[in-house]
């Protein structure tokens, strides 16, 4: 990786990471008709515990199943409170945020100066010796490979498979797939976990391999980014793909640009905050046609629905 | 078997019993917490839930940290009784924090007793400019508000790092990330002497009086909760909803801009880069656990300043991360949520036949 093209587009791959995994299980969840706000919250509790875990237990893997594990968790509060309860979805994911922040912090207290050693890259050869993207792209960590089975599978659920297409109907008209015979509340149940677990996964991403440390705060809006990415992508997998690059190269950017320094007279925290404004700009020109949201949302989404 | 049945009407007992119910569960989890923390769990309620209000000095600590959640929540329910979710009302404070410190660091110097005045009024105006922005992209563009309001907090918190680290430090600050203190011009009045309840703490009681004849008594807040209740209803009447996005988005910026007043003018003295302290996001908790109404935003703002402060005397006493008054808040909107079901629905035997 000797010139600044590889580098900027194999960092710009690493920051897109996490945000392809956690948006891809919101899009699961959002297809089912389950608006989840919590990504957020569960982000936060995914990175601490994957990395407590990988820092106890020395096993990386360990640590991505913890992160998972209490992603699934969160999203079950989430789904227990509007599925069975149905409470308001916009108010219960909020509350998942809040709550998932702060336990976060409060968890994540004594490893807050703890250290772990970087996980190693695969290198996959051949393919990594494809000049300027094949380093880029080839001789990255486990978990981004990982990243590309899930758009495949996630893609091929949704599209290609029966599960897919009753988990799409759910979500576009639960009174009709209830009288079909399906179980509207168990699919939607799997798939908010599916989405719980994949964030907290985005989460175990960015403190065990990305970083590799936990800083209070540290998953800075990138579960709100990832819910504005599946929007983004008008409901598609393959757009969060592009979509979550595209942000990473914003992230990536401005980064390149501090590390630069003194050649540019651009205060740091304005080239910090791109990232947001990229996500706002971009709501602004994917929403301006209401007909493409109404068109591409699930019909369903955000409404509770109690079958009789 | 118990299943949920619909009542045939939703129940008024229950929609005051519900905060009630959910504070009960939430002072019976925190106790859970601290027995699975290896804290003596009777120990563990005593200093997080008694020693805030143990004399008068804590309960003037106690109506201080309430004075920005009120403000705030006040301006959020406004938005939110018509489903307009302002969520980041986080930024919106911090504008107004920035605003009515670029008055005190430009008036403050004159001594004149009209600092002060202008810095609510600046506060104000910077919470609700940057609640326009929201605004105008949902109403231009139809933009997400939840999502828009957020992503401006987290430049918000990055504007004030930017004053505070360059143009605005205080040049005698030993380079710590600050402006210059403010004067007394520019401090709000101490109500109880010995204490730091400041004069915050009446505005905040103004301005609830304020929503509740708004959202009570006034048409534009009667058209409010039509619209929260029914869209289609508010449709069919005529009610504007553009209108109403930017009635609830700038009501709440405003509030919160002044609560970001209060907090520089008040308890901190300066801009800091500490100032971003989330009751921009305790505050949504606080309105919804306060029913959307002044009164009751009015009990619930002290219950989470309790919370706050309880954490803090958890860290002193008890060697706990403060955080930890995030998971009970947290725990607390949660009850809340889950023992609403029974505003709407009441629990029955399932019938054996079935």
């Amino acid at each position: 990786m000797d010139n600044i093209v590889t580098a900027m587009l194999f960092a710009t791959v690493v920051a897109g990471t996490p945000l392809i995994i956690t948006a891809l299980g919101e899009l699961v969840t959002e297809k089912s008709g389950v608006l989840n706000l919590g990504a957020e919250g569960i982000m936060s509790v995914g990175a601490i515990a994957a990395f407590a875990v990988a820092h106890d237990s020395g096993s990386t893997w360990a640590g991505v199943t913890a992160g998972m594990l209490a992603g699934a968790a969160m999203s079950l509060i989430f789904a227990f409170l509007t599925l069975t309860l149905m409470a308001n979805q916009v108010a219960s994911g909020l509350a998942l945020s809040i709550f998932g922040v702060g336990l976060s912090a409060f968890i994540g207290k004594p490893y807050e100066s703890a250290t772990m050693l970087a996980v190693p890259s695969i290198r996959i050869p051949l393919l990594a010796d494809i000049p300027f993207i094949g380093p880029a792209l080839f001789d990255q960590q486990s978990l981004v490979y990982a990243s590309w089975g899930l758009f495949a599978g996630v893609a091929f659920f949704l599209y290609k498979s029966r599960a897919g297409l009753v988990l799409r109907a759910v979500g576009e008209s639960p009174v009709s797939a209830h009288s079909i015979g399906y179980p509207v509340i168990r699919i939607r149940y799997l798939a908010t976990i599916f989405g719980g677990a994949m964030a907290g996964v985005g989460g175990a991403f960015l403190s065990v391999f990305y970083t590799p440390l936990w800083v209070e705060g540290m998953v800075a809006g990138r579960g709100w980014i990832a819910l504005a990415l599946v929007v983004f992508a008008t409901w598609r997998p393959v757009r969060v793909l592009v979509g979550a690059y595209l942000f990473g190269g914003v992230m990536i950017t401005q980064l390149f640009l501090q590390g630069s320094g003194a050649q540019i007279e651009i205060p740091s925290q304005f080239l910090s905050s791109l990232p947001y404004w990229a996500t706002i700009i971009v709501l602004v020109v994917i929403s301006r046609n209401v007909q493409t949201i109404r068109l591409n949302s699930p019909m369903s989404l955000g409404q509770p629905y109690r079958p009789d | 078997m118990w299943k949920l049945e619909p009542r045939p009407e939703a129940s008024t007992t229950m929609r005051y019993a519900s905060p009630a119910i959910a504070v009960a569960l939430t002072l019976v989890g925190g106790m859970f917490v601290f027995a699975a923390l290896g804290k003596n769990p009777v120990e563990g309620f005593r200093i997080f839930f008694l020693n805030p209000v143990r004399d008068l000095n804590a309960i003037t600590e106690l109506l201080l940290k309430a004075t920005p959640l009120m403000l705030i929540a006040v301006g959020l329910a406004v938005g939110f009784r018509a489903n307009v979710w302002n969520i980041g009302a986080e930024g919106q404070y911090l504008m107004g924090a920035v605003a009515s410190t670029g008055v005190a660091l430009g008036f403050q110097s004159t001594g004149s007793v009209l600092v002060l005045p202008a810095m609510v009024v600046a506060g104000a105006i910077g919470g609700a400019l940057w609640a326009a922005i929201p605004a105008l992209l949902k109403t231009k563009f139809n933009a997400n508000e939840i999502l828009t309001s957020l992503m401006l907090v987290y430049i918000a918190q990055l504007a004030v790092s930017w004053l505070v680290f360059g143009p605005w430090r205080d040049p005698a600050g030993f380079n710590f990330p600050q402006t210059e203190t403010f004067t007394d011009t520019a401090l709000l009045p101490i109500l109880i002497e010995g204490t730091r309840l400041n004069f915050a703490f009446v505005i905040a009681l103004v301005v609830l009086a304020a929503g509740y004849v708004f959202m009570q008594r006034s048409y534009a807040g009667y058209k409010m909760r039509v619209a929260g209740e029914s869209a289609a209803a508010a449709r069919y009447a005529g009610f504007s909803a553009v209108g109403m996005i930017w009635i609830g988005m700038l009501v709440g910026g405003a509030a919160a801009g002044i609560a970001g007043m209060a907090e520089v003018a008040g308890p901190v003295g300066q801009l800091t880069d500490k100032i971003s302290s989330g009751y921009g996001f305790a505050a949504i908790i606080v309105a919804f656990v306060g029913r959307l109404n002044p009164v009751g935003i009015f009990f619930a703002s002290l219950l989470m300043a309790l919370l706050y402060i309880g954490g803090e005397q958890a860290q002193q006493y008890m060697s706990l991360p403060s955080s930890i008054s995030k998971v009970f808040q947290g725990m607390l909107l949660f009850f809340l949520l889950g023992s609403d079901v029974f505003i709407q629905y009441r629990l029955r035997r399932a019938t054996a036949a079935k």
